[in-house]
């Protein structure tokens, strides 16, 4: 068992030095959702036309409302990110000495998104961190209650990240897979704007984020920062990080896998 | 964790007990009083009233509701236990806003479309006198030591110094257009006004009838025409003061000490009209196009919930 630890935190802690010693990659994973809370929603905060909608108890603002997809967003492009190291250690040969450790994929694969959730963990808090300062100030409770969905969320967008991962070859072609699956993944979902308006202008468009799985990520998020639990939301994700995860690994089967075929 | 939960659960009964209390709002659209509790922060029920219910206020012992019930003519009196109506005072044409001295003997009306005040004694529950004022009067107040009734003329932009005991007019004082509230604060020294349309409100030095200070909001991202200031209330420590800014959404929450504005909250649409609970731990607001009210936790200057409460609430009155 002692190994398994050992390989575990060995995993961790190369993707958190990997992280730490990428000083640009942290400014950037928080700069990013930063920009969106601070412009974006400063620039909509007007135009956007405010209701109550659970989980929220009165009106809220627009940076408010947001809040939960933007932390959504830092584990989308950390899920993503941590599968592009995933192209780059296969390009660069130390995946080969990962996967060859007597310990099972499956086990090696899930410490590999552990340690990414880890990461995007830490990014979260110090983003939620600065948008207190904003005035953006859930709960007490929240703060600890969307613990446990941001590592189950998180798993689910590092499995999609890892299932992503395995189907591509070279790093080249990632950058075309960020454009076709962060950002409509993104902007058709309740993250920047709440379903009911999606609706009010399209019913395709309203389905099609009603079953995306970075919004039940988000609407997950965004009940537990609030203190509450959206069941729906939490099932689908653990459903979708089911899915995800299982495909991966069969992706990472040499015998089965997309890497025979490149092998 | 024990003792925590089993505090937590005393604590929560506790609060229950001590802390209970029940809003009334008037519905204009719906011709009916929506009755709320904001503990459970929900709507408990609503009664049919009479026609346009707007301004409303208890009687000092709390045993009855006075209900301006415009389109009726009227101001009805509410048991507040059965909720019958009990009694209809004279009040003049189209009633909106009144006032009631400390002592609930007398009733001061603002009939707007008569340019004039209509004083009811509430003993006998009928009009003693009618004062003329400027034209189109809306807020009116009566200053805590009960020697001034104040009030705000809308076209004439005028606050007019009644004196209660000679009902005759002392002073005037010139306001910024269209003074919608008055309210003065709890050491009778000064009385704030709001001004719709120049998105101000003025502290009066009660002793010299001047102006003093002129408070002006504007917010961020929100049209200047939007800021109307309405409803104003001062807490009993002279700590904050807080203004309804209309279809701004937004109360704005001022430092009575340095006039400063301090903190602009969203509620709901319309803001019109706001009240303290009986602590002042908590301030209500009234938003008309919403349909709702709002619930403001005065220690942290939070909104803490909006409660739907039917079509277009209007004024609120809070019982312990």
């Amino acid at each position: 068992m002692a190994h398994y630890w050992f390989a575990l935190w060995g995993i961790v802690f190369r993707e958190l030095f990997r992280f730490v010693k990428q000083k640009e990659r942290f400014l950037s994973a928080l700069v990013r959702p930063l920009v969106w809370l601070f412009v974006f929603a400063a620039g909509f905060r007007a135009a956007l036309g405010i209701a109550i909608i659970p989980p929220y108890d009165t009106y809220i603002m627009y940076e408010v409302y947001i809040t939960p997809g933007l932390i959504g967003m830092i584990q989308l492009f950390n899920g993503m990110q941590s599968s592009l190291s995933m192209v780059y250690d296969r390009e660069m040969g130390s995946m080969r000495i990962l996967l060859v450790s007597p310990l099972p994929r499956w086990f090696l694969l899930v410490s590999k998104l552990l340690a990414g959730v880890f990461v995007s963990i830490l990014q979260v808090y110090v983003f939620l961190a600065i948008a207190w300062f904003y005035d953006i100030q859930p709960p007490v409770e929240g703060y600890l209650w969307i613990l446990p969905a941001l590592i189950l969320t998180g798993l689910m967008l590092g499995a999609l990240g890892l299932l992503l991962s395995a189907f591509i070859k070279q790093l080249e072609n990632f950058a075309g897979v960020m454009n076709f699956v962060i950002f409509p993944m993104f902007f058709m979902s309740s993250a920047l704007y709440p379903l009911w308006k999606l609706q009010e202008s399209s019913q395709i468009l309203y389905s099609i984020a009603k079953y995306n799985p970075f919004t039940q990520a988000v609407e997950f998020l965004r009940f537990a920062l609030y203190g509450q639990i959206n069941q729906e939301a939490a099932l689908a994700t653990i459903l979708a990080f089911a899915i995800f995860l299982i495909i991966a690994i069969i992706g990472y089967n040499p015998s089965k896998g997309m890497m025979k075929r490149k092998g | 964790m024990k003792l925590r939960f089993s505090l937590s659960i005393g604590l929560l009964l506790c609060s229950s007990i001590s802390y209970s209390e029940t809003i009334f709002v008037t519905l204009e659209k719906d011709n009916a009083i929506a009755i709320v509790d904001p503990i459970a922060g929900k709507l408990v029920k609503t009664v049919e009233i009479g026609q346009r219910p707007r301004g409303i206020a208890l009687s000092p012992d709390q045993k009855h509701l006075y209900i301006a019930t415009s389109d009726d003519d009227t101001v009805i009196v509410v048991d507040t236990e059965t909720l019958k109506v009990v009694a209809r005072l004279p009040s003049g044409e189209d009633p909106e806003t009144f006032a009631i001295n400390s002592e609930g003997t007398r009733m001061y009306v603002s009939n707007e479309d008569d340019n004039q005040i209509t004083v009811i004694n509430l003993a006998e529950n009928k009009a003693e006198k009618t004062v003329p004022v400027g034209v189109e009067p809306e807020g009116i107040a009566v200053s805590p030591n009960n020697e001034w009734i104040v009030s705000a003329s809308e076209t004439t932009n005028m606050v007019h110094w009644i004196d209660a005991k000679t009902l005759e007019i002392k002073a005037n004082t010139l306001v910024d257009p269209r003074p919608r509230a008055l309210s003065f604060t709890a050491d009778g020294k000064q009385l704030w006004v709001t001004s719709e349309m120049n998105s101000t409100a003025m502290v009066i030095d009660v002793a010299t009838k001047e102006i003093t200070q002129t408070i002006r909001f504007a917010i961020p991202a929100v049209g200047q025409e939007k800021i109307q200031p309405v409803g104003v209330v001062i807490d009993a420590e002279q700590n904050w003061a807080y203004v309804a800014l209309g279809p701004a959404n937004r109360v704005a929450v001022v430092n009575a000490q340095t006039y400063e504005v301090e903190k602009y909250l969203l509620v709901g649409a319309r803001v019109w009209n706001l009240a303290f609970s009986p602590k002042q731990e908590r301030l209500y607001t009234t938003n008309g196009v919403s349909h709702d009210i709002s619930l403001i936790d005065t220690q942290t200057h939070k909104v803490t919930k909006s409660i739907a409460v039917g079509r277009y609430p209007w004024g609120l009155a809070v019982k312990k």
